[in-house]
């Protein structure tokens, strides 16, 4: 911790992201880095005839997301995201 | 003109013994990692920009007038499959790098559509990968990489970029497109390295 304690180490993740990480991805929406197109992921389009899966931007085939999966791990990129939309229950 | 029926080293195994963790296809599956780019060959160049910038060009008559070779060889993809004995033709890279000064270590190819691969510079030169334009008596395929791509067989698929547009020649590694997400980086079939740590 720094003097001001504004900051938690990683395990303060466990809870906000455990439900994030249970999402089913289709009924997300993402935003695309390189054209700003924002839509339903479940409109992306997958290849996935490759050594990972790759989903690309409808509109300008830019990468949002790849995943490639090792034996016992699995590798993930959003970086062609700027976000995705969740459904979430309201907080109470 | 040599037909090379290995490139693995100086390995002798028998021809129809496969890599482990490898089984054998008689077809040519189709994988991409995004969609299959429409090539016009009046707009096709092939680029190797050495590592103080200084870049060889070939449009496409350009290449096509380099002397070519046939190549018989075995492909191992990091999906298991393998095919024996493919027979395609293509221009040497010691042919392309002939033209190129450099003391570079490292290549990092790119491909119409943004692919990239890396590997060492030595995994290019001394008859161990040509830029191939036909494959099996035919004009290479798109879906298979053409106009032109890489082959590089005595590593894994991935390897062996499809749309070869560019070769840029590194002092320094540069991880490409599966290799930053825990592909192997080197990727040898027979020493099974597929993954980060493999």
């Amino acid at each position: 911790m720094t003097s001001s304690n504004l900051w938690s180490d990683g395990n303060a993740l466990a809870g906000p992201l455990h439900d994030v990480f249970r999402v089913d991805v289709t009924t997300t929406i993402g935003r695309c880095t390189a054209c700003g197109r924002t839509a339903p992921m479940a409109e992306v389009r997958v290849f996935d005839h490759a050594p990972g899966v790759v989903a690309r931007c409808p509109t300008c085939d830019q990468v949002l997301l790849r995943l490639v999966h090792g034996p016992g791990r699995a590798w993930l990129d959003l970086r062609g995201l700027t976000y995705l939309q969740l459904p979430a229950p309201d907080e109470t | 003109m040599s037909t090379v029926s290995r490139g693995f080293k100086g390995r002798r195994r028998p021809s129809a013994e496969l890599p482990p963790g490898q089984y054998l296809v008689e077809d040519f599956p189709v994988l991409s990692a995004g969609p299959t780019p429409d090539i016009d060959l009046q707009e096709w160049e092939l680029t190797i920009t050495n590592e103080t910038g200084d870049q060889q060009r070939w449009d496409w008559n350009g290449f096509r007038a380099l002397p070519s070779e046939p190549v018989t060889v075995d492909l191992h993809c990091v999906t298991h499959w393998s095919k024996l004995h493919t027979t395609w033709e293509g221009v040497s890279l010691d042919t392309l790098l002939a033209e190129v000064e450099t003391s570079a270590s490292f290549a990092l190819v790119s491909s119409y559509g943004g692919y990239t691969t890396n590997l060492p510079l030595e995994d290019l030169t001394d008859g161990k990968a040509w830029v191939a334009f036909r494959y099996d008596g035919q004009d290479l395929e798109a879906v298979h990489g053409g106009p032109a791509r890489l082959l590089v067989p005595h590593l894994y698929l991935w390897k062996s970029a499809k749309w070869t547009r560019g070769i840029q020649l590194l002092d320094q590694d540069e991880p490409g497109f599966w290799e930053t997400l825990g592909y192997h980086n080197y990727g040898d079939p027979w020493r099974e390295q597929r993954f980060w740590g493999d």
